[in-house]
């Protein structure tokens, strides 16, 4: 059964319609995979001798810190990793239990990247104990208890999977926890830590987590079980719908009836709410310059790129897919008497209104220095001036139709690689790091804001020219972007 | 008011639609028939220029539709649920329309109130959003939608699929009320030939891309379509 199971899965693998995209994103994918595959194997090799070198102990060290590890991985998870849905409903009627449905079901998730990678890290590290003389069955104890803790996180995050509550709620206690151990009020890892090192010395410890780990596998496998129905788990989440009028918007004709639509988008839409939940992380990217943690960072025109990229999160993660983000409904548009201005207009004003929010949202900045505040004013400025304008015209170019209901997908979507949006990007971010540059090299800090802002205004005075562009490219693409919306995967 | 001429649609060498003369008077009511494949929802896509044609044009109202886009404030359709917008609820989603097509609130309250006994309660205020509405129910907003703003031609590809008796029932005395005013040209497609015949004053079947009847609609129409298609 089985088997037939898996021939099912590798047709539905290798006919999907990622993968038959092309074949330099397919390299390139698995490129990514190696690459990550990579940094985890040195990690895990070389982390024992890293945290020696700092006089620390190596193993104390990664059992005080593999909480925050375990969060992190199940944050990932929760953003990342698809749920193990099959393609169900053809299967249910037919000769199969359902119980080797739910078990095959669950089973594939073991095999998922999320808790492969993991192999990368966790081997080379207990080759390393072995090597540096730990004790072989305290290393295979404490390896086996791992490996049920990433198990078992696996199914946390398939069982809270779509109840975003839950996860913020968990994000919650972790960031209060690591806030606690920051400002040395209560420290949690002293119980993980001392917990994870007595696996080591008590072997039996590590039924502990296998223990879990099972259980949770039963919890999964009864609460799948139970819902292998058609108006239950495999049913469609139906939310009560309010009906918005936002008729303060009215004031402003064809863009207010636009924008108004823009809203409800972003709200009442899983993929584009991750959108808006990414755009404030990328407010706090800047700490990672700014706090002079990073080494190569603290090059100064790496610093205008982090300038642009706190103001721009949004205006890059949602504006590189427009229209796409209209996709499910591009024909009733495209009948529709719409003038195009109108359309990108009111795509324009959200981005820059999420510009200047996260500007001020940023204003925290000013703790580091008003210079540092002052870059990320600059990058906005060139943020609305220009990119927003190279944001729409890329996404002219972009045919991939997106799933809204979906949250997949958001932090770079496969299909959305091409070449033109490519070369319209770079001028994004290397011309005002280039302008920066230049200006602070032969003049000073000064000139060099000064050049970018000047970029950004000069920008800005081209915008209907810049929106006319757009309008020819969507007019000449229309045919072909009706055809590829229409193309579900 | 609508003129196809040499209008010709090929994918890969393969002609799915080829029709050399067809015209289409205004108010008419046209019924257009044919099986899975004929061509009818490649011509209603050529018609609202969502597909380009590999040869000829169509025009209406004198405007060719692929090389200007004056016919959209005049024209109406409802082909698939691409024409919905999953995340609204129906109001929303008909006030939207209606701000498209220069209706006020209160022009697209009365036009929803004249249709209420079509919705038969189960679209307005029922707190669901569009995509949360069954297939039939989808239906009937797409259908109320396309009449928003007076349009003079509308466009509608398989209406009655997907809905219960008594909604086709109301469905087709819409349709004939339309079919009655002088300035609405209605372009319905169907695979029910009683239905279409009902409703429509003439009736045009496609096999493979190709016109093959067009007939005024009389007493014998049905018989002779059904004998047609019974082969």
């Amino acid at each position: 059964m089985f088997k037939r199971f898996i021939t099912l899965e590798w047709k539905s693998f290798l006919r999907s319609a990622s993968l038959s995209t092309n074949l330099v994103l397919k390299i390139l994918m698995i490129l990514g995979g190696i690459y990550f595959g990579a940094c985890f194997l040195v990690l895990g090799a070389a982390s024992y001798y890293l945290i020696a070198d700092y006089g620390l102990q190596p193993l104390e060290t990664i059992n005080k810190y593999l909480i925050y590890y375990f969060f992190f991985d199940l944050a990932i998870r929760f953003f990342l990793q698809k749920t193990p849905v099959m393609n169900i409903k053809p299967l249910l009627y037919i000769n199969i239990k359902r119980k080797s449905i739910v078990n095959f079901a669950l089973g594939k998730t073991m095999l998922s990247f999320f808790n492969v990678i993991h192999i990368f890290f966790f081997i080379p590290f207990s080759i390393v104990l072995l090597r540096e003389g730990f004790d072989v069955a305290g290393v295979l104890c404490w390896f086996t208890a791992m490996f049920a803790i990433i198990f078992f996180t696996n199914f946390l995050n398939i069982l809270i999977d779509k109840k975003e509550v839950v996860f913020y709620a968990v994000a919650a206690i972790f960031v209060t926890l690591g806030g606690l151990q920051y400002f040395n009020l209560f420290d949690i890892t002293q119980y993980t830590g001392a917990f994870f090192q007595m696996i080591f010395q008590t072997k039996w410890m590590a039924l502990l987590p296998v223990l879990l780990f099972c259980a949770l596998y039963i919890v999964t496998f009864r609460f799948f079980r139970k819902n292998l129905y058609l108006d239950e788990g495999l049913s469609v989440k139906q939310t009560i719908a309010k009906t918005e009028d936002l008729t303060w918007l009215n004031q402003f004709g064809t863009l207010g009836t636009f924008l108004k639509n823009d809203i409800k988008l972003l709200k009442r839409n899983k993929r584009s709410r991750t959108t808006v939940f990414m755009s404030v992380l990328f407010i706090f990217y800047g700490l990672l310059f700014f706090t002079n943690s990073i080494e190569a960072y603290q090059n100064p025109v790496m610093q205008v790129f982090a300038g642009v990229f706190v103001s721009g999160g949004f205006l890059f993660t949602f504006g590189q897919f427009v229209p796409s983000w209209d996709s499910s409904y591009y024909p009733l548009l495209m009948s529709q008497n719409i003038q195009y201005k109108e359309y990108l207009n009111s795509k324009w004003w959200l981005m820059v209104i999420a510009t200047v929010v996260s500007t001020i949202l940023a204003s925290f900045y000013l703790y580091f220095g008003w210079e540092i505040y002052l870059l990320i004013v600059v990058g906005a400025i060139y943020n609305i001036g220009v990119n927003a304008h190279l944001v729409l015209l890329g996404g002219a170019y972009v045919k991939t139709p997106i799933d809204l209901s979906s949250s997949k997908g958001a932090f770079g979507n496969k299909q959305a690689f091409n070449v033109k949006t490519m070369l319209i990007s770079i001028p994004k971010l290397v011309v005002p790091m280039l302008l920066y540059g230049l200006g602070k090299f032969f003049f000073g800090f000064e000139i060099g804001l000064l050049l970018v802002a000047v970029a950004g205004i000069i920008g800005f005075a081209f915008r209907n020219k810049m929106f006319r562009i757009i309008e020819n490219v969507y007019k000449k693409e229309k045919y072909k972007t009706i055809a590829a919306y229409n193309q579900k995967d | 008011m609508i003129q196809v001429t040499n209008l010709s649609k090929t994918y890969n060498g393969v002609t799915v639609l080829n029709i050399e003369n067809l015209e289409i008077k205004k108010g008419e009511s046209f019924g257009l028939v044919g099986n899975n494949g004929a061509g009818k929802t490649t011509f209603f896509s050529l018609l609202l220029d969502l597909i380009q044609p590999s040869s000829g044009k169509i025009s209406s109202n004198g405007i060719q539709i692929n090389t200007s886009e004056d016919w959209k404030p005049f024209t109406a359709a409802f082909l698939d649920e691409s024409f919905l917008i999953g995340y609204l609820t129906p109001e929303e989603y008909f006030y939207f329309i209606g701000e498209l097509r220069g209706q006020n609130k209160a022009d697209v309250d009365a036009l929803l109130a004249k249709h209420e006994d079509f919705f038969n309660g189960e679209i307005l205020k029922n707190k669901k959003y569009l995509r949360d509405l069954s297939k039939g129910n989808m239906k009937k907003v797409g259908i109320i939608a396309a009449l928003i703003g007076n349009p003079e031609v509308i466009i509608l590809d398989e209406p009655f699929a997907n809905l219960d008796p008594t909604t086709q029932i109301r469905l087709k005395k819409i349709i004939k009320e339309l079919a009655d005013t002088p300035e609405v040209t209605i372009l319905v497609s169907s695979h029910d030939l009683q239905h279409t015949v009902e409703v429509s004053d003439r009736i045009v079947t496609l096999e493979k891309g190709k016109i093959v009847k067009d007939i005024q609609t009389s007493g014998e129409t049905l018989k002779e379509l059904e004998a047609f298609f019974a082969i």
